[in-house]
């Protein structure tokens, strides 16, 4: 049964590892190799930390399960999976060694017995595999180790129980991709609190746990259509505490991979809450310090929404002019990039639309003191098909450029921009040479006529000024400061 | 008839100024494209409106602000600030109202910092409605952001309950709790967050009954919230609860979800009841401290993750001092000290450092023999700790183990402690033990500082990074104002001058600042017979900088020398620096001539 129309596209980027390759034992052992180990003693680790400490665990090994009959092997696969329920302290390296060893060897046999085993998956085996799940990857994540972890600048601490924590991941992931798992019996287990909890996980610092959580939400959001919407309805509070609340959440790169496939599949038109969560969630994404860390998935969410509907382009492009970087030349370049992103893919009737604002700001970035900024937005002009839209409207554009492109070809320290500026110039010269030529000639009564209005402001001002004083002394204490 | 009571209207129309300021020019202003002229604009709009008078400020620039409400939150920022203001030039409280269109559209916005000024405005000026305006006009409005179909209205409206409630018939008392109830169980967790950090502030307003009926339940269930990020907040809530309601119902009411609290599987849960520690003790009175808040703080002491540690650390001194004094001593002795033991060894460096910062405040509470016993093996530990922020917050809390026990029992330990510190790699470490040495001269006597200390003092004078040179100065000068002008004669100053031959100019230069620090408070002799020699001979030194340091000099002391000496000495000196080759040198020069009149 098919809820809604929207289908659920493969992750646009070459999706993790975690999916394509198997875990081979000398891959989860960390000690194989010197290059490996070297980086990782250079690496902090953390690992949320356990109440019952103390007691050494005692588990009682089993036989293999491919040396039971196979009548009897759905019985020993759901005591395995009831044994690595138990969960050890990795932050004692020293404590329960053979257990530990024990239980990832376990791992690693039900990881094979998923992938290759049919008939396994009797009804019971269901809520089982999801408690095992649960049991070793919910977990409240520790604290940061440095204060202001920057993840730009610093390296993440990794997840010390990861040994195991990879082989559950596997697991789960085999055991949803498997040919006999079927989400009628399963969507009993993995409900919105299940959902929830994995969600809050994408807070992981470490890259590798967040892969694995792309994958697996992925596969849920493909597989149960009863979740879809309130996975997106939780993404939309992750991203909205993520902007206006704490500026922090290590995930979001990871989860707008997935936003990029869920919108390739939305069916059109396009439903309110989608083009809500457009403008009031993505738009304001931009704004958030650590933008450089998901621009490239961002971007292409929103190229994806207009591609779907070129009606959104006026209210994405205001919403990315209201937002313009004021201070950050680094955001700035970013900005620049996902505008040409969406003017690649304008429609011309859009363009017309919102060219007045955006060749305002462009006006602005040419002129920016910061050669970086001024030379990305420079590049416009070697675009052709941003070329052919400038040159159908070059009568309303060229007018706004012209007065910043005049002065910085005089002004600009950096000789490449000035050299820049000078094609561009010659290049209008081309397009509308009536309309250069009058503009050259006015340049100066233009400046000189912004100048007076300038003073007249002031004047305005000062007039204002002197009123509040003469009354601020005249009715003393009935103004209020 | 309002207008003709308001002396600034009148004047508006007695002076024809009306005609001068058109709404249109003004609006134009606002409207202007340069971001930051809108917001100059806007940051002057009481300009603006007094211009105007208060009815066109009512019926022209108000509705214009309320329709135009799409621009820079900057902007936004400054309007909802403004607009909080504003009540006097729309004509006072009988027209207040007219200012909340625009606070409620701005109540919407999703930039939390305008949202939260529009919210601190609105309550600004829901104190000058009068009862039938806040039912009239401010408690629909409450309504409306309180079943907005954005959740930021909603998180809005949960700041403004509390301000209408005290003042509203028994109807809308009834409608406000109602929806205060429907926000804390919230589809969005950004709304559940901002009902639940209002939650005490709530309380504080209603009725005791209700309290007990209302806000238990609500309190209970944001406290048992699925994100840990509510539940955090219910334990800042439970402090004004407990506050509020009578002792033989908190054991009832509050403390199972307290209990629940101190366990949460989150750390950041349990961080916050940590962090609250002292106000819930506060707040729920002796005898459940005893049987409940002692062992959870033990739990806190001994939690697994450090952040929780640290916090109950911190507060250590706090939660013994507060403890009911009839048998405080005995649950120290046996509950809390045991813990603190093993802090001193934790392996965390934050957890350490936050129980230096208090652990000597329990001696004043445990008296000298316990400390001698208990609490000086913990010091000393402390103060050999391999982090220096432990060993800095030991030392820069002696001053409550001198009153116990006196300083002397700690001096063997400390005095390596302190020449560590005092070479430590880090120069902040240095600087912040050099802050401390005022005080440690202070609790240790002259003789003590002149035998063991005092050649660190001096040797921070040539520290090859200027901070600690600047501090050590500065030091000089405190110790100076304590010991006095004869011991600065004998010990400090020689050693200060005769750097003034150093090879490096840096630390001539240091001479010179140690010379501006020190003639206050060394007085006229000293300063005129022995460092005033020192400063014109080095008026002739190679070095530009050494000179016009010079005649900073001179001008800075010049106040404390006789005028004899500032006429024969040092105006000569200045002039012939006046014409040097250095234009810096000339520079200060003419200044000093200049400030100490000897032009």
């Amino acid at each position: 049964m098919v809820v809604h129309g929207d289908s659920c596209a493969p992750l646009h980027r070459a999706m993790s590892s975690a999916a394509t390759t198997s875990p081979s034992v000398d891959k989860v052992d960390g000690f194989s190799r010197k290059s490996v180990r070297k980086a990782k003693q250079k690496r902090s680790q953390s690992s949320s930390q356990f109440r019952s400490q103390g007691k050494p665990i005692e588990l009682t090994p089993l036989p293999l399960l491919k040396d039971v009959p196979a009548p009897e092997q759905p019985e020993l696969f759901l005591k395995k999976l009831q044994q690595c329920c138990t969960v050890f302290d990795f932050m004692d390296t020293l404590s329960d060694l053979k257990m530990k060893e024990y239980k990832r060897s376990t791992l690693n046999e039900l990881v094979d017995y998923v992938t290759v085993s049919r008939g396994y998956l009797t009804e019971q085996a269901y809520p089982e595999v999801v408690k095992m799940v649960s049991h070793n990857i919910f977990r409240t994540l520790p604290p940061s180790d440095s204060n202001e972890f920057d993840p730009e600048e610093d390296e993440p601490t990794l997840e010390a129980s990861w040994p195991h924590l990879q082989l559950v991941y596997e697991f789960f992931i085999r055991f949803l991709e498997s040919q006999e798992f079927q989400p009628s019996i399963a969507k009993k287990y993995i409900d919105q609190k299940f959902v929830l909890q994995l969600l809050e996980l994408f807070d992981s610092e470490d890259p590798r746990e967040r892969d694995y959580l792309k994958t697996v939400l992925h596969r849920i959001y493909g597989k149960f259509l009863g979740l879809r919407a309130f996975i997106r309805k939780q993404i939309n509070n992750i991203f909205l505490r993520f902007v206006y609340e704490t500026e922090h959440f290590n995930g979001v790169a990871e989860l707008l991979e997935i936003l990029g496939s869920i919108i390739n599949g939305f069916a059109l038109p396009l439903k309110a809450e989608h083009k809500q969560f457009l403008v009031k969630v993505l738009i304001p994404l931009h704004t958030v310090r650590s933008l450089s860390l998901f621009h490239a998935q961002l971007a292409y969410c929103i190229v994806q929404f207009l591609e779907k509907d070129p009606t959104l382009t006026e209210p994405v492009i205001r919403g990315l002019l209201k937002f313009w970087p004021k201070t950050c030349s680094q955001k700035e370049v970013m900005f620049l990039g996902e505008l040409e992103e969406i003017l690649d893919v304008i429609e011309p009737t859009q363009f017309v639309k919102i060219q007045e604002p955006l060749f305002k700001q462009i006006s602005r970035c040419v002129s920016s003191p910061h050669f970086q900024v001024a030379e990305r937005a420079l590049y416009y002009w070697n675009n052709e098909y941003i070329m052919s839209l400038i040159e159908e409207n070059s009568s309303v554009i060229l007018p706004i450029m012209f007065a910043s492109l005049y002065r910085i070809s005089k002004e600009h320290w950096n000789p490449a921009i000035v050299a820049l500026v000078y094609n561009v110039l010659k290049a209008f010269m081309e397009m509308n040479s009536t309309l250069f030529d009058e503009l050259t000639a006015t340049y100066k009564s233009d400046r000189q006529r912004e100048k007076k209005k300038e003073k007249e402001r002031e004047e305005l001002w000062k007039k204002l000024e002197d009123l509040e004083l003469k009354r601020g002394l005249r009715s003393d204490g009935i103004i209020p400061t | 008839v309002a207008d003709c009571c308001n002396p600034v209207s009148k004047m508006a129309g007695a002076d024809g100024d009306d005609s001068l300021y058109p709404i249109a020019v003004l609006i134009d202003e606002l409207r202007n494209e340069d971001v930051q002229l809108r917001l100059n604009s806007i940051k002057k709009l009481s300009t603006i409106a007094l211009a105007l008078g208060v009815e066109r400020t009512r019926t022209e620039l108000l509705p214009f602000l309320t329709d135009t409400i799409y621009d820079e939150d900057e902007v936004l920022l400054a309007l909802a600030e403004q607009l909080g203001n504003f009540t006097m030039l729309v004509g006072g409280p009988e027209y207040v109202h007219c200012l909340l269109p625009p606070l409620e559209s701005l109540a919407t916005v999703e930039e939390t910092v305008v949202r939260d000024k529009a919210v601190e405005s609105l309550r600004k000026i829901s104190q000058e409605h009068s009862p039938v305006d806040l039912e009239v006009h401010f408690e629909p409005l409450v309504k409306r952001l309180a079943s907005g179909d954005w959740f930021t209205s909603r998180t809005s409206a949960c700041g403004l309950f509390s301000v209408c409630y005290p003042r509203v018939s028994s109807t809308v008392k009834a409608e406000i709790r109602q929806h205060f109830r429907t926000l804390c169980s919230d589809d969005t967790p950004m709304v559940r967050r901002a009902a639940a950090s209002k939650l005490g502030e709530f309380a504080k307003v209603l009725e005791l009954d209700y309290v007990k009926s209302d806000i238990i339940s609500l309190f209970t269930a944001l406290a048992s919230d699925e994100q840990d990020s509510v539940r955090l907040l219910a334990v800042e809530a439970c402090v004004s609860i407990a506050t509020l309601l009578p002792q033989e119902d908190l054991e009832t009411l509050v403390m199972p979800t307290l209990r629940q609290a101190a366990e949460d599987k989150s750390w950041r849960v349990r961080y916050m009841v940590a962090d609250k520690f002292s106000e819930l003790q506060k707040a729920v009175g002796p005898e459940i401290t005893k049987n409940d808040l002692v062992p959870a703080f033990q739990n806190l002491l001994k939690d697994c993750e450090a952040e929780v540690r640290a916090a109950a650390a911190n507060k250590v001194k706090e939660f013994c001092e507060n403890l009911p004094e009839d048998n405080r001593e005995q649950i120290i002795m046996t509950h809390i000290l045991p813990c603190v033991k093993e802090l001193v060894s934790d392996t965390n460096q934050h957890v350490k450092s936050a129980l230096a910062s208090v652990i000597m405040g329990l001696s004043t509470i445990l008296g000298k023999d316990n400390t001698i016993e208990h609490l000086l093996p913990l010091f000393l530990a402390q103060l050999k700790d391999e982090c220096p922020e432990v060993r800095l917050n030991i030392i820069s809390n002696l001053d409550c183990v001198n009153e116990v026990i006196g300083i002397r029992q700690l001096s063997q330990s400390l005095l390596p402690a302190i020449v560590e510190l005092a070479e430590d790699a880090k120069w902040r470490v240095r600087l912040a033990i050099i802050e401390y040495m005022p005080l440690l001269a202070g609790q240790l006597g002259v003789e003590f500082f002149d035998e063991k200390l005092n050649t660190l003092c001096m040797a921070w004078l040539i520290d090859h990074v200027y901070a600690i040179r600047e501090a050590a100065t500065c030091n000089l000068m405190k110790l100076v104002e304590k010991f006095g002008a004869e011991w600065a004669q004998n010990t400090i100053v020689p050693k200060v001058l005769g750097m003034a031959n150093d090879p490096n100019y840096l630390h001539r230069m240091t001479t010179l600042f140690c010379i501006n620090a020190l003639s206050e408070a060394c007085g006229q002799e000293i300063t005129t017979k022995q460092m005033l020699p020192v400063v014109l001979k080095m008026s002739n030194d190679q070095v530009a900088n050494v000179r016009f340091n010079v005649a900073k000099s001179l001008q800075k002391i010049g106040p404390v020398l006789d005028s004899n000496a500032l006429q024969t000495e040092v105006k000569p000196v200045l002039e012939k620096l006046a014409t040097d080759t250095d234009m810096d040198v000339k520079y200060f020069a003419q200044e000093a001539i200049s400030v100490l009149a000897l032009a």
